[in-house]
């Protein structure tokens, strides 16, 4: 009886522990939004939300300040573009060959150093743009500026490559082998397998890999605000420079704009435009993700 | 009427690795008949039937030896020299479980074609419906044929799948117990079907179902371990068995 009793609470006092560690990511999560909302409500006090919206300057630390957030966000679906023009294309075709061509041992070899892209410090990429990729650039296009938004896109590219490649190699490699076994019994080469059976079969896990690559992309912060120049820029010229969300947001944490300034609350109303951003984003990878698992 | 053959095997081995999973088989393959291999579970007959059309070629350490002579060309199908994507052209195959391909049921019976290069509309259209019609399906789909071929039921997607190995008109059609994952009366019709299909193409079909391959078949191999114990006309190995083994199996005494 006793032993019964004793096994009774420690179960009890373990299944709590293990609520509580469930409940605090609920709990931050909800806490960020509510100091998020808050701190913009702030904002939106002494902002009107239509001028936040269409004003074309963003000028917040001037003596005569503005307050539209267009130039940033422009300057962040820029560099989202570039990057994924980079990423997309190379990450699918990554994934093609390792799902379906390298041998096992060679897959063995590729696949973790491709996932080393991923844990690069984001810090290392910002200045390999700045210093290594623009002075490049700028002998092929004289026009392009110091900063611009075409290096750190590209850059960004890379370093998104893996986030791509891995899931998408993931839901091609989950379409099983008796679909592919049809298409090669009809005569079908292995890249016509590829291309017309396995990618369209896998198309949910790809589409939730692209989501998740541009959802990295939009959030990205270092390399943008290194080598981007950190000038608000209602442009879609990549040779110019630009300043994105993320990178508005660190330039004036870092600076001494005093707390509960309109100054200060300008971040929090940046970061809350950027967590729609995102949240868009991630709501539509986990619909599809869902959906993936419905396929088979 | 002189028996006129499609395909011979001669003296085939075949290995996985280094496990030898077929051996020493001899048999002719009779021109728009049906064939059917039969044998317990692990002897072989599905092998045998993916030798056919080289789908032991995707695998790495498969290895054939001997021939198995298409007429009326009389090549070597298994030769290292044969191209296994010149054999697929002209072998088809229908597999256990239903695969049609996530497009439309129109792009299905389109698709071996599209991959022999074909694009011009009027030769696509005439061909899908033909080979609908021939695999008894048309008039359930004539109306939907952009729909997903996911949206068909499992033996109509069979049908879908005969119907894709139908359109690039192969010289033999391989089934690989094509109704094992189906209902009786999907089961029924995929039979008819067969029956009804042996007047255009030479027919090779596995099944584990002995019932099967008397109502179907024209000629039927029984196999054990890797090797063809008897074979003859259908009804003779099913009423008169030269062989013991043959005997328990068809009986029901192993398998």
């Amino acid at each position: 009886m006793k032993r019964k009793l004793t096994r009774k609470i420690k179960e009890g006092a373990i299944e709590t522990i293990l609520f509580l560690s469930a409940l605090s990511s609920v709990f931050i999560t909800i806490s960020i939004v509510v100091v998020l909302s808050y701190e913009s409500f702030g904002f939106f006090k002494e902002v009107p939300l239509i001028e936040f919206l269409t004003g074309r300057e963003w000028t917040p630390l001037f003596a005569e300040p503005k307050f539209g957030i267009l130039p940033l966000i422009s300057g962040t679906l820029l560099i989202t573009s570039i990057a994924l023009i980079v990423a997309l294309p190379l990450g699918l075709t990554a994934a093609v060959y390792l799902s379906e061509y390298a041998p096992h041992r060679l897959k063995e070899i590729i696949k973790p150093i491709l996932e080393l892209l991923a844990a690069v410090p984001t810090v290392v990429y910002g200045y390999f743009a700045l210093l290594f990729l623009t002075p490049i650039l700028q002998k092929f296009i004289p026009d392009l500026s110091g900063f611009n938004a075409l290096s750190p896109g590209i850059i960004m590219g890379i370093m998104i490559i893996p986030y791509v490649s891995s899931v998408s190699e993931d839901a091609m490699r989950a379409v099983p082998m008796h679909i592919r076994e049809g298409s090669y019994a009809m005569g079908a080469t292995k890249l016509q397998t590829a291309f017309k059976v396995v990618i369209p079969s896998a198309f949910s896990g790809i589409a939730a890999a692209f989501i998740i690559g541009i959802s990295r992309a939009i959030g990205e912060t270092m390399v943008v605000a290194i080598a981007a120049g950190g000038m608000p820029n209602l442009t879609a010229n990549p040779l110019e420079p630009v300043q994105t969300l993320t990178a508005y947001i660190v330039a004036v944490s870092l600076g001494d704009v005093p707390h509960g300034t309109i100054e200060y609350k300008t971040i929090f109303a940046a970061g809350m435009t950027l967590f729609l951003m995102t949240l868009v984003f991630n709501i539509i990878g986990f619909w599809l993700r869902k959906r993936i698992r419905e396929a088979y | 009427m002189v028996k006129e053959l499609k395909a011979e095997v001669k003296k085939l081995n075949f290995y996985y690795g280094r496990v030898q999973a077929l051996k020493e088989i001899n048999l002719p393959i009779e021109r728009r008949k049906v064939s059917a291999l039969i044998g317990p579970s692990g002897c072989g007959k599905t092998t045998f039937l993916r030798c056919f059309n080289r789908m032991h070629d995707l695998y790495p350490h498969n290895r054939y030896e001997g021939e198995i002579i298409l007429h009326p060309d009389n090549v070597n199908i298994i030769s290292p020299q044969m191209d296994p994507i010149e054999v697929r052209m002209q072998i088809s195959m229908v597999f256990q479980k239903p695969n049609p391909f996530p497009k439309s049921i129109y792009e299905n019976v389109a698709y071996g074609l599209r991959v022999r290069g074909v694009s011009k509309r009027e030769v696509l259209d005439e061909k899908v419906e033909k080979s609908l019609r021939g695999a008894v399906l048309w008039d359930e789909v004539k109306d939907r044929l952009n729909h997903l071929a996911f949206d068909l039921s499992g033996g109509q997607q069979q049908r879908l799948c005969i119907a894709r190995a139908l359109a690039t008109n192969p010289r033999i059609l391989l089934f690989d117990e094509p109704t094992s994952a189906l209902d009786p009366t999907a089961t029924l019709k995929i039979e008819e079907l067969i029956v009804e299909l042996k007047n255009e193409v030479t027919i090779i079909i596995v099944t584990h179902n002995m019932q099967q391959a008397a109502r179907v078949s024209d000629y039927t191999a029984f196999m054990y371990l890797g090797e063809i114990v008897e074979y003859d006309k259908t009804d003779r190995i099913f009423t008169a068995p030269s062989n013991k083994l043959t005997e328990e199996y068809i009986t029901g005494r192993f398998g």
